[in-house]
């Protein structure tokens, strides 16, 4: 690994998508249109939209950051690219920190931009620092970036990279404790949504939500899902392969 | 500088349990345009993905300028040119050739020149996407012609050119050769294996004939490579 050419891949990257400002459009404004129609939509009930706005403002950067980044990689490969890249003189972990940060860099901006018209347009109400809202976004986004990096390895075509958002995200939003408590799972899925990486993040959103304070569950949550962000990229980076068998 | 360029001793590589190819060997000098000449599916590619290290050897073994394929050293001193050109549709031909160029560790003036080399200075800041088929693939040739590798693998690097430019590239290709670097060329253009010094028969993933273009000819008594791959092949099928 080299720290210039991981800067020089993570600006290529850039590059690429400032060519692409739709895309750069519907990054950042998909979700603050999703959670502005949120707050819309419980506009006659402000309590549930404060409980349940926290932990969302976790969730749709993330699911974002998870889609686009899973289908640039896998662009990557499937132009050969990838393969030209792999017999040059540049290391594996080159490659994906620079998607990484490159995506982690958007994912900072979007997690800072929802943040703040979550709380200062739309009224939702955090009992905690407006900081650690922030932190806690920008760390589920950085997640979904990770994630996306690591199942594109198993995605052949565009067709599967799409679908692993359902078979990925899909079960980890439905045991993440948003809606049914954790303590209100069955033994088994409850085992399970411990072992998932979004349920911390939604945890330290309802966390942070909640106490007005940042206790050290919540660190404990967001030191989890950083941790959970590094095993991704590290294994993505064990998946790419320099020879074909 | 090493005698031999390449050299594969018994060489097989299987995909997917299939073998692609056989108990391939041969020799190569340096300096030379050796041209790898075969129907679609005989193992063109193959064999060159297995030089730039992208494939893995079942059996047998393959030497790239004194060091084993798909050694570490050799990365920064081969050029490779896949078959479809391997550019970022979404960033302009410099900024394709600049990254490459950055991996390289080479200054700016080198992007410039191999712009230069391949024609390319009109459509130097025009998006990939928006170029044409063989401005592309000249944009990914500009690629493997940045630094100085001693070994350049172009895979088909012609197709979907014009005439004159394909000419203007053998042309180069010449020059480059006299400056002491080898060439793998692959192509099914038989035309354009007239062009090469060598030649390199392949089919079935088999190797039919290997040596210097008029040998091959004398060899076979043929006037033209077409004539001899035919002859080539008549007589493998008939000693089956």
């Amino acid at each position: 690994m080299h720290g210039r050419l991981t800067v020089a891949t993570a600006w290529r990257v850039l590059r690429q998508l400032s060519h692409d400002p739709r895309t750069l459009a519907l990054l950042f404004v998909v979700p603050c249109v999703l959670l502005g129609l949120l707050a819309w939509v419980y506009s006659s009930t402000p309590i549930v939209f404060d409980h349940i706005g926290g932990p969302l403002l976790a969730v749709f950067p993330f699911v974002v950051m998870f889609l686009i980044t899973s289908i640039a990689t896998l662009r990557e490969r499937s132009s050969g690219t990838l393969e030209r890249l792999l017999t040059m003189p540049i290391g594996k972990l080159d490659i994906l920190l620079g998607y990484a940060l490159t995506f982690g860099a958007l994912a900072i901006l979007q997690a800072t931009i929802a943040s703040f018209l979550a709380v200062h347009a739309y009224g939702l109400h955090v009992a905690g620092p407006e900081w650690a809202l922030v932190t806690v976004a920008l760390a589920d986004a950085l997640l979904g970036t990770a994630l996306g990096l690591f199942v594109s390895a198993f995605a052949g075509t565009e067709f599967q990279a799409v679908q692993f958002l359902p078979a990925f995200i899909f079960p980890q939003f439905l045991l993440c404790g948003l809606l049914v408590p954790l303590s209100q799972l069955p033994v088994v899925l409850h085992r399970i949504a411990d072992a998932l990486p979004l349920t911390y993040a939604v945890d330290a959103m309802s966390r942070v939500s909640a106490e007005p304070t940042v206790s050290a569950h919540t660190y404990r949550d967001i030191t989890v899902v950083l941790g959970f962000a590094l095993a991704a990229v590290l294994l993505g980076a064990a998946t790419l392969r320099r020879q074909t068998k | 500088m090493q005698d031999i360029v390449l050299q594969a001793d018994a060489l097989t590589i299987n995909r997917e349990g299939q073998p692609v190819l056989r108990d391939v060997s041969f020799a190569m000098a340096p300096g030379r345009i050796t041209g790898l000449i075969g129907p679609s599916g005989s193992g063109k590619t193959t064999l060159m993905r297995a030089v730039v290290g992208a494939q893995r050897i079942a059996a047998g073994r393959l030497t790239v300028l004194g060091l084993s394929a798909g050694s570490k050293a050799l990365r920064p001193r081969i050029g490779y040119v896949t078959q479809s050109p391997a550019v970022y549709d979404d960033l302009t031909a410099r900024q394709n050739i600049q990254y490459f160029a950055t991996i390289l560790r080479l200054p700016r003036a080198a992007v410039d020149e191999v712009i230069g080399v391949v024609d390319l200075q009109p459509q130097a800041n025009q998006v990939v996407g928006s170029l044409s088929g063989g401005q592309k693939a000249r944009v990914s040739l500009a690629v493997a012609l940045l630094g100085n590798a001693q070994l350049l693998v172009l895979d088909e690097p012609t197709v979907g050119l014009d005439p004159l430019l394909r000419q203007k590239l053998w042309a180069l290709f010449a020059r480059l050769a006299d400056e002491g670097r080898s060439l793998i060329i692959s192509s099914h253009v038989m035309e354009e294996a007239e062009l090469c010094n060598d030649l390199l028969l392949l089919r079935d993933g088999r190797l039919l004939a290997y040596g210097p273009k008029a040998q091959l000819l004398h060899d076979t008594q043929t006037k033209s490579v077409e004539a001899a791959f035919l002859k080539l092949v008549k007589g493998v099928t008939r000693a089956r």
